[in-house]
C-alpha cells in the first residue's frame, strides 16, 4: 500500500479526484495517512519496550490479541520527543501479514482532499522527511504532509 | 486386527469412493482420458496391494476389472454404460469383501466366478460391443445384474454398518485446516488465561465455577487439536532404512539399522524441523562411528554394525536416541583438534572431562573425520546440527565409550506452538523463559554475606560467576545484556534462573520470578528478527505483550559482548583489521604493578611448580622439564618466593623456555589494541584487557633472555614502524582470526584483507608490505591467480609469497611454484609458517644462527 505509487495515477486521473486521509499531528505538522492503509486508531497505551530493538522501534502492544510493532514516528522523522505526559495515538497499518502502529501526538478528523491541491515534495524538504514524504497538499491555511507508510516500514525493515 | 490391514482399508475405502465418482463421470464423458487414467491407476493400487496382503478374492476382481479398465484406456474399448456397470458391479464386490474383511479381520468366503466371467467378456468383447449386444445384455441393465452378482456372495454382510466403520475412522483434513484450528485454540488459551486472570483478582465472582469448567475444556480442546496435528516420527524414519542401505553399500559396511518407538507421536512442525538433523546423525553413525567389517572383526565384534534409533515421551518431551556401536570417539582426536583450533588451550583440556572434551564436536568447523568422504563432512556439521535443534528448544548430548560406541540423545519439546514458560522481571521489563530450558531457580547471596546453604556469588576480576553446590556458573545480568540500565542500589540477594544452553548451564540474574504460565509463541515481526536474544513473543494473561527469551541467544550474547562498554567502532580500512580481531589474552601478575598479559595461544603450557624443582645450572634457573632441562627466566619484579612458582611455558615445539611469574590471574577474549611506545625493556605496550589498563608482554624479548635465536631472524625487539609488514589473504574469517593474532605476537605488523581484489586494491594505493600469505582457495580471485598477478609486475613483484591452504600434496606446492608462490605451507603448520617467515624477512646475509642455546640445554 504505497502512497507514492498511487499519487501519480491521481493526479492522471485529473484535478478533481479526491483522495482520502486520516490526517494527524507530528510535533505541530499536520500529516496525512491514505484512509485505506489505515486499519485501526487507538490510544497508545501499553506498549512494552524491546530491548536491544532500533530506535524508532517504541515496542510492542496488544491489538485484540495480535502483536502489534509500535513504531516512534517522531523519532522515525528526527523530531524532539514529545513532552512528558503527552498521552500518544496510534494509527495500525498493515504490511506483509505484519501489523504495525504509528505513534502520532494527535490523530483529528478525515479529510477528501482533490488532485489540484497536491504538490510533489519541494527539494528543500529535510532529507528524513522528503524519504517519507509522498508529496504535499495545500490546504486553507496550512499544509499536510502525505506520509509514505510503505517507505517507513520498508526502511525500518532494512536496518 | 493388523495394523498394515486397518490402513488397507481406510486406504481403499478412500479410493473406492472416489472410483465410484469418477465412473460416473466416465460414464458421462466416455472419452475423459485423466478420469480414466485415474480409474485405472486406483483399481491397480488396490490389485496391487491385495497381492501383497495375500487377499486372494480381492485381488481376483480388482485383476479382472483392471483389465477391463486398461483396455478402455488403450481406447480397445469404449466406455459403454454396459462396461462401466461391469465394473461398478466388480467395485460393489470388493466393497462387501472389504466389509466382510472389516469385521472379521479375512476375506469372507464366496464365489465370484460370474462376476469375473462378466468382466473377461467386456474386456474381450472389442468386436462384439457393437454388433451383438446380446453378450453384453445381461451388464446392459445394472439392476438385474446385480442381483445374481450380489447372491454370490456368500456373506452379504451387514454392509452399512461395516463401511461406516471402516471409512469413519479417519478423514483426511487439510493440514492448512488444522493449522488454522492450532491458531484459533491459541487465542482461545490466551482468552482463557485473561479471564482467569481478572477472575482472580474478584471475590466470590459469579463467573469463578463456569470460568473453571472452560478452562478445562479449554485444556482438553488443547490437546485434542495438538492431537491432530501430532504424527508418529517414523515418518522422519522412513527413509532411513534405505539410506542406510546405500551408506553401506557405499561404504563396504554391514550395518544394521534397528528402530523403537517409531510410533512415538510429535508435532508434525516439530518434526518436519528435526527430519534432517536426524539424517545428517544417522549418516554419521554410519560413516564415521562404525567401523568397517575387518576392523571390526580385529575388535572382537561382530561384523555388522548397528545403529540404533530410540524415540520415547518424557515429560512432555520427546527424546530421541542414536546410537552405534562403533568406534566411539577418539578423545585424543578431539582434544588435538579442539586445541589446533584454538577452542581450548591445553592446559584447560587437560581439566575437562571426557564429556566435556566429546561436546567439542558440536562446535563449528569441526570434523575429526581424518578425510572428507562422500557421505559426509560435506559442511553439515554437528554444529549445524545442534542449532537446528536448538533452534526448536531441543537439547543434544552425547556419551561415546572409545570402542564401544556413542549415544546422541536429542530431546526436543511435543509441541511448538504452545509452551510453558516462566515469567521474569529485569529492569522493569517482564520477560518469559522456555520452561524447556529452565533447570532451577536459586536466590543467591554475595560472598561473605550468604547463608551457609546458600549458592554464592562470587567474582573472578569482576566477572560474576556463580558457585552452585560443586559447580562454578557463568553469570549473566539481564538487565544489563538488555540494556535495560543499572539496577538501584546494591542488591544483597539475586534470583537466579539457571537456563540449561546446550549441555552447558547459565545462570540468568533476574530482578524478579514470577509464575509460569502457558503462553503461545509468535514470531517477532520481521523489523525485529535480527535480534537474537528473542525467539518470539506473546500475550499474556493480562494482555500486556512481552518478549521471549532465548537463552542460546543470551549465552552467545552474553559470551561476546563481557565488556561491550570497551570496545572501540571497528575501523574501516583493511590496514587496521588487525586491531578488530579478538585475542584470547593470558592475564598474570608481576608484584604490585598493572597486570600483565601475553597472547594464550604463544603459551605451551602453565605449570605451578614446587619451588624445590627449580634449580640452577651456570647461574641460570632451570627445570627438569619433559626429560630436558628448561631454562626459566624470572620476569623483571617477580617475587620468587613462596612454595610453588607459576610459570608460563612457552615452546617452539623442540625447546621450552619458562617465565616465572608471580600470579596467572584470568583469560581474557580482547580486542588486542596495544598502544605503543613504552620504555620499559620486555614490554610491548599497554592495551586495555577487560577494562583495565594492562602491560602486554614483549614474548620475543623472554624468549631471547633464554635462547638468543629463539627467532632465527631475530628483529627488533620493539615491533614499531620497523617490523615487518605482512598482508594476510584469506577469505575465512576463521583463519583470519586465527592466524592475525599469532602473527601480531610474533612482532610482524599484519595487513589482513579477505579476497585477493582488496589485497590488490592495497597494492593499487602504494602501500608497502614486506611480505604476502595467502590463500589458495578463494571466491572470484584464488591465490594462485593472485600470485600472477602479483608477479607479472607492480611494486610487490619481488616480495615473497607464501601459500598457505588447507592442502598441501605435493602437486599444490608444484602448482603454488609454478603460480609465483615462494612456499606453500598447510594450514595446520602454523609454525612452519613462522619459520618460513623469519627466512624469507631475515636481513639479507644473516644465515639462520648457531644453535646458541646448545650450550644450556643437554
Amino acid at each position: 500500500m504505497s502512497a507514492a505509487a498511487a499519487m501519480p495515477a491521481a493526479e492522471a486521473a485529473g484535478a478533481d479526484e479526491e483522495r482520502v486521509f486520516v490526517t494527524l499531528m507530528l510535533a505541530d505538522q499536520l500529516c496525512g495517512i491514505p484512509v485505506l492503509a489505515v486499519r485501526d486508531v487507538l490510544a497508545a497505551r501499553n506498549i512494552t519496550r524491546i530491548p536491544l530493538a532500533p530506535a524508532e522501534i517504541a515496542g510492542s502492544l496488544n491489538l485484540r490479541g495480535r502483536i502489534v510493532t509500535a513504531i516512534d514516528l517522531r523519532r522515525r522523522l528526527g523530531l524532539p520527543p514529545p513532552p512528558e505526559a503527552a498521552s500518544r495515538m496510534a494509527v495500525v497499518t498493515e504490511q506483509g501479514g505484519e501489523l504495525y502502529a504509528l505513534l502520532v501526538d494527535q490523530v483529528s478528523e478525515v479529510l477528501s482532499l482533490a488532485a489540484r491541491d497536491f504538490e510533489h515534495n519541494p527539494p528543500t524538504l529535510p532529507m528524513l522527511w522528503a524519504s517519507h514524504s509522498a508529496g504535499i497538499y495545500r490546504l486553507p491555511g496550512r499544509l499536510m504532509v502525505v506520509l509514505d507508510v510503505g517507505r517507513i516500514l520498508a526502511l525500518t525493515a532494512a536496518q | 486386527m493388523d495394523d498394515l490391514l486397518v490402513d488397507f482399508l481406510t486406504e481403499t475405502n478412500e479410493s473406492l469412493a472416489e472410483l465410484d465418482v469418477a465412473l460416473v463421470r466416465l460414464e458421462r464423458t466416455p472419452d475423459d482420458q485423466p478420469t480414466l487414467s485415474l480409474i485405472f491407476r486406483l483399481v491397480h493400487t488396490i490389485k496391487g496391494t491385495c497381492g501383497f496382503l495375500s487377499l486372494p478374492r480381492l485381488e481376483r476382481v480388482a485383476h479382472a476389472a483392471e483389465n477391463v479398465l486398461g483396455r478402455l484406456r488403450d481406447g480397445d474399448l469404449a466406455a459403454t454404460s454396459a462396461i462401466v456397470s461391469a465394473v461398478l458391479a466388480a467395485l460393489d464386490r470388493i466393497k462387501e469383501i472389504m466389509a466382510g474383511l472389516a469385521e472379521a479381520g479375512a476375506e469372507p468366503a464366496g464365489a465370484d466366478d460370474a462376476l469375473i466371467a462378466a468382466l473377461d467378456a467386456a474386456a474381450a468383447g472389442r468386436e462384439t460391443t457393437a454388433s451383438s449386444r446380446d453378450t453384453d445384455l445381461p451388464l446392459a441393465e445394472p439392476p438385474p445384474l446385480a442381483e445374481p452378482l450380489l447372491a454370490e456372495a456368500a456373506t452379504p454382510a451387514p454392509r452399512e454398518g461395516a463401511d461406516a466403520v471402516v471409512a469413519g475412522q479417519t478423514i483426511r483434513v487439510g493440514v492448512d485446516v488444522l493449522e488454522d484450528l492450532m491458531t484459533l485454540v491459541s487465542e482461545l488459551v490466551l482468552t482463557r488465561n485473561q479471564l482467569l486472570q481478572l477472575a482472580r483478582n474478584e471475590q466470590n465472582s459469579p463467573f469463578t465455577v463456569p470460568l473453571q469448567r472452560l478452562s478445562h475444556i479449554t485444556t482438553d480442546l488443547q490437546e485434542g487439536v495438538m492431537k491432530t496435528r501430532m504424527q508418529p516420527i517414523g515418518n522422519a524414519w522412513n527413509k532411513l532404512p534405505r539410506l542406510v542401505r546405500d551408506l553401506g553399500h557405499e561404504l563396504g559396511k554391514k550395518i544394521d539399522l534397528v528402530m523403537h518407538g517409531a510410533e512415538t507421536e510429535l508435532d508434525r512442525q516439530v518434526l518436519e524441523l528435526i527430519k534432517d538433523p536426524l539424517t545428517h546423525m544417522v549418516r554419521n553413525s554410519a560413516d564415521h562411528g562404525l567401523e568397517g567389517s575387518e576392523e571390526r572383526r580385529a575388535a572382537g565384534k561382530p561384523e555388522t554394525g548397528r545403529i540404533t534409533l530410540n524415540a520415547y515421551h518424557e515429560g512432555g518431551h520427546i527424546i530421541i536416541e542414536i546410537a552405534d556401536d562403533g568406534r566411539g570417539l577418539s578423545i585424543e582426536r578431539i582434544r588435538a583438534k579442539a586445541q589446533a583450533l584454538g577452542l581450548a588451550s591445553e592446559v584447560e583440556l587437560a581439566a575437562m572431562s571426557e564429556g566435556q572434551i566429546q561436546r567439542f564436536i558440536f562446535h563449528a568447523g569441526f570434523s575429526t573425520a581424518a578425510a572428507v568422504t562422500a557421505v559426509s563432512g560435506r559442511g553439515v556439521g554437528m554444529d549445524v546440527v545442534k542449532t537446528n535443534i536448538e533452534r526448536i528448544g531441543g537439547t543434544i548430548d552425547l556419551k561415546s565409550t572409545q570402542g564401544a560406541g556413542t549415544i546422541f540423545t536429542i530431546k526436543i519439546p511435543l509441541t511448538l506452538a504452545i509452551v510453558a514458560a516462566l515469567i521474569v522481571e529485569a529492569g522493569g521489563e517482564r520477560f518469559a523463559i522456555p520452561q524447556i530450558s529452565v533447570v532451577e531457580l536459586v536466590r543467591a547471596g554475595l560472598a561473605g554475606e550468604a547463608a551457609s546453604d546458600q549458592p554464592v556469588i562470587e567474582r573472578i576480576n569482576e566477572t560474576p560467576v556463580l558457585r552452585l553446590r560443586d559447580r562454578l556458573l557463568p553469570l549473566v545480568n539481564l538487565r544489563e545484556l538488555l540494556g535495560l540500565g543499572a539496577a538501584a542500589g546494591v542488591a544483597r540477594e539475586f534470583y537466579i534462573v539457571i537456563a540449561q544452553v546446550g549441555s552447558s548451564l547459565i545462570g540468568v540474574i533476574v530482578d524478579r520470578v514470577f509464575d509460569t504460565e502457558e503462553i503461545v509463541v509468535k514470531p517477532v515481526a520481521p523489523i525485529l528478527r535480527h535480534i537474537t536474544m528473542f525467539s518470539g513473543n506473546t500475550i499474556l494473561g493480562d494482555g500486556s505483550v512481552i518478549m521471549i527469551l532465548d537463552p542460546n541467544g543470551v549465552a552467545r550474547a552474553s559470551g561476546s559482548a563481557g565488556n561491550g562498554e570497551s570496545r572501540k567502532p571497528l575501523p574501516a580500512t583493511a590496514e587496521t583489521m588487525t586491531s578488530a580481531t579478538r585475542t584470547a589474552m593470558l592475564l598474570f601478575r608481576v608484584g604490585e604493578g598493572t597486570p600483565k598479559a601475553v597472547p594464550l595461544g604463544l603459551i605451551a603450557r602453565l605449570e605451578d611448580i614446587p619451588r624445590e624443582r627449580i634449580e640452577t645450572s651456570s647461574g641460570q634457573a632451570v627445570m627438569q622439564y619433559r626429560g630436558r632441562l628448561m631454562p626459566l627466566i624470572p620476569f623483571a619484579g617477580a617475587t620468587l618466593a613462596g612454595e610453588s612458582q607459576a610459570v608460563l611455558v612457552f615452546s617452539d615445539g623442540t625447546r621450552f623456555m619458562g617465565l616465572m611469574v608471580d600470579e596467572i590471574v584470568d583469560v581474557m577474549d580482547e580486542v588486542l589494541r596495544i598502544e605503543l611506545g613504552t620504555e620499559t625493556a620486555g614490554l610491548l605496550g599497554s592495551a586495555v584487557i577487560g577494562g583495565r589498563a594492562t602491560d602486554v608482554i614483549d614474548t620475543d624479548y623472554w624468549l631471547r633472555l633464554a635462547y638468543q635465536d629463539w627467532f632465527r631472524a631475530g628483529h627488533d625487539p620493539h615491533p614499531g614502524a620497523l617490523a615487518p609488514h605482512l598482508l594476510l589473504v584469506e577469505d575465512s574469517e576463521f583463519f583470519r582470526q586465527l592466524l592475525v593474532p599469532v602473527l601480531v605476537a610474533a612482532g610482524y605488523r599484519v595487513s589482513a584483507v579477505e579476497s585477493a581484489a582488496q589485497a590488490l586494491r592495497l597494492r593499487a594505493a602504494g602501500t608497502r608490505v614486506d611480505a604476502i600469505i595467502s590463500d589458495i582457495v578463494m571466491p572470484d580471485m584464488d591465490g594462485r591467480a593472485f600470485a600472477r598477478a602479483i608477479r607479472e609486475d607492480g611494486a610487490w613483484r619481488g616480495l615473497p609469497l607464501i601459500a598457505f591452504s588447507g592442502r598441501a600434496e605435493p602437486a599444490d606446492i608444484a602448482a603454488s611454484r609454478q603460480a609465483g608462490f615462494t612456499e606453500h605451507i598447510a594450514k595446520s603448520e602454523r609454525d612452519k609458517l613462522l619459520a618460513t617467515l623469519r627466512d624469507q624477512l631475515a636481513p639479507v646475509g644473516v644465515e639462520s644462527g648457531v644453535d646458541a642455546a646448545s650450550g644450556v640445554a643437554p
